[in-house]
């Protein structure tokens, strides 16, 4: 019965690596877009972040 | 992010890397730890289980001497527990979990930091299916723990700290002195881009005490735990909890009309009765359940964020018992460097993230639409 939590949890945090990861890249293009936006942004981009991080870890502790 | 001075920043860098060398030390005493009977895989994980733990005792480090004997450094804490009767004594009586305590004719263990009554012989009924588990009884324990300490310690800094800027202001007719210059920043950060950005100017005021609050004592409480102290108390999900249910409670009572029409009636005047009943079948209890998953989701990251540093900064720090040769060393310590400056990032981070939900949700539970000038009056309950 290990080996499944363990897979459960790498896919877990691979699917939250990538949306974190495309959440940066974008507000990279925003940033790039709209300098003066920047603080805007960077809030939008963390509090998404965050979220999406929550959901990775209450996925690993599921697993 | 703060506009912090170049000077500032200066001691900052010059404090982390004073930190540093204390664990540095830290590790070094660690040393005989990893050598004993047991699997030394096994005996890290247990090492790194029992960081993660409350403990009944300030154990800043222990070392087996040159006499064979096991030695702990630290100092004792209380010991409160309620079992048909306050019984309360030094956690020294302990000896670390070596001795049973009588206190009032009841006897109690240590096992795993954790407190059970046993009989005089101070034996433990383990349960046959889970062996890690005593099936012993438990009282209820109110002990100040360490993290209990901790948790003192931040209140008193805060005070201490906070006290002194709001004093210097008054002295110095509105200019910051000494640590405050340092602080009032940040206060104002929070207050500009979190509070007002997120509440709203009319009420974010008497959400601030709170916002401020819990921006310090989770930042301080992160820090700590990144000394060698090896305290752990915002990876503590009792303490997240109560973090969390205090946010509940504060977003809950401070909703208005708006909040809570949003919640049991979100489709408001423009759909008729009939037609709203089912969809509301499906909707309200996804609304009311979300009432519960927003602070949830809060105290899990904010648990899971720092347990997970916590781990993955042990783990680091075992390599050196598992490499065994001369490369664990220079490997462990580069590692663990990065790691640990990573975490002052996500010290900061998290407590961020945590004051800039809760805003978040205060926002949403003191909305006003159209009308808010008529409901003006029955607003706040604080």
């Amino acid at each position: 019965m290990e080996i499944p939590t363990i897979i459960g949890a790498g896919l877990a945090v691979i699917g939250a690596g990538i949306g974190i990861g495309m959440i940066g890249g974008k507000a990279m293009e925003a940033i790039a877009r709209q300098p003066e936006a920047y603080g805007k942004i960077q809030t939008a981009m963390l509090i998404a972040a965050a979220l999406i991080e929550g959901i990775g870890f209450a996925a690993i502790f599921a697993g | 992010m703060f506009g912090m001075q170049g000077k500032t920043l200066k001691t900052l860098l010059a404090l982390f890397a004073f930190t540093m060398t204390f664990s540095a030390m830290a590790t070094v005493k660690e040393a005989p730890e990893g050598e004993g009977k047991k699997d030394t895989k096994t005996e890290i994980k247990e090492y790194i289980d029992h960081h993660l733990q409350d403990s009944h005792d300030f154990n800043l480090f222990s070392y087996t001497g040159d006499d064979g004997e096991k030695h702990h450094v630290g100092f004792p804490l209380p010991v409160i527990i309620w079992d048909d009767g306050l019984h309360t004594f030094m956690s020294s009586e302990f000896h670390h979990g070596e001795e049973v305590v009588e206190s009032n004719g009841n006897y109690y263990t240590l096992y795993h930091s954790k407190i059970y009554r046993t009989d005089a012989s101070g034996t433990l009924n383990y349960d046959p299916e889970h062996p890690d588990h005593p099936t012993n009884a438990r009282p209820l324990d109110f002990s100040i723990t360490k993290s209990v300490v901790m948790m003192i310690v931040t209140g008193i800094l805060l005070i201490l700290l906070f006290r002194g800027l709001a004093k210097s202001y008054r002295k110095n007719e509105g200019i910051a002195s000494g640590v405050g210059r340092f602080f009032e920043p940040i206060v104002i950060y929070i207050r500009d881009d979190i509070a007002i950005a997120n509440i709203g100017e009319e009420k974010y005021k008497k959400y601030m005490p709170f916002l401020l609050t819990v921006f310090f004592f989770i930042w301080f409480l992160n820090m700590f735990g990144l000394t060698p102290l090896g305290v752990n108390v915002t990876g503590n999900i009792a303490v997240t909890t109560a973090l969390a249910i205090l946010v509940f409670l504060l977003t809950n009572f401070t909703g208005t009309k708006d909040y809570w029409k949003h919640i049991f009636d979100p489709l408001g005047d423009g759909m008729p009765w009939i037609g709203k009943i089912f969809i509301y079948i499906i909707l309200v209890p996804i609304e009311i359940l979300g009432m519960f998953i927003k602070p949830f989701a809060l105290l899990i990251r904010l648990y899971a964020n720092m347990t997970a540093g916590h781990v993955v900064l042990m783990s680091l720090i075992g390599l050196i018992f598992i490499f065994k040769s001369w490369i664990g060393g220079p490997l462990s310590f580069g590692l663990s460097f990065a790691i640990s400056l990573i975490e002052v990032l996500v010290a900061l981070l998290q407590a961020y993230i945590f004051t800039m939900l809760a805003a978040l949700y205060f926002g949403f539970a003191s909305e006003s639409h159209d009308h808010a000038e008529e409901h003006e009056g029955e607003v706040s309950h604080l």
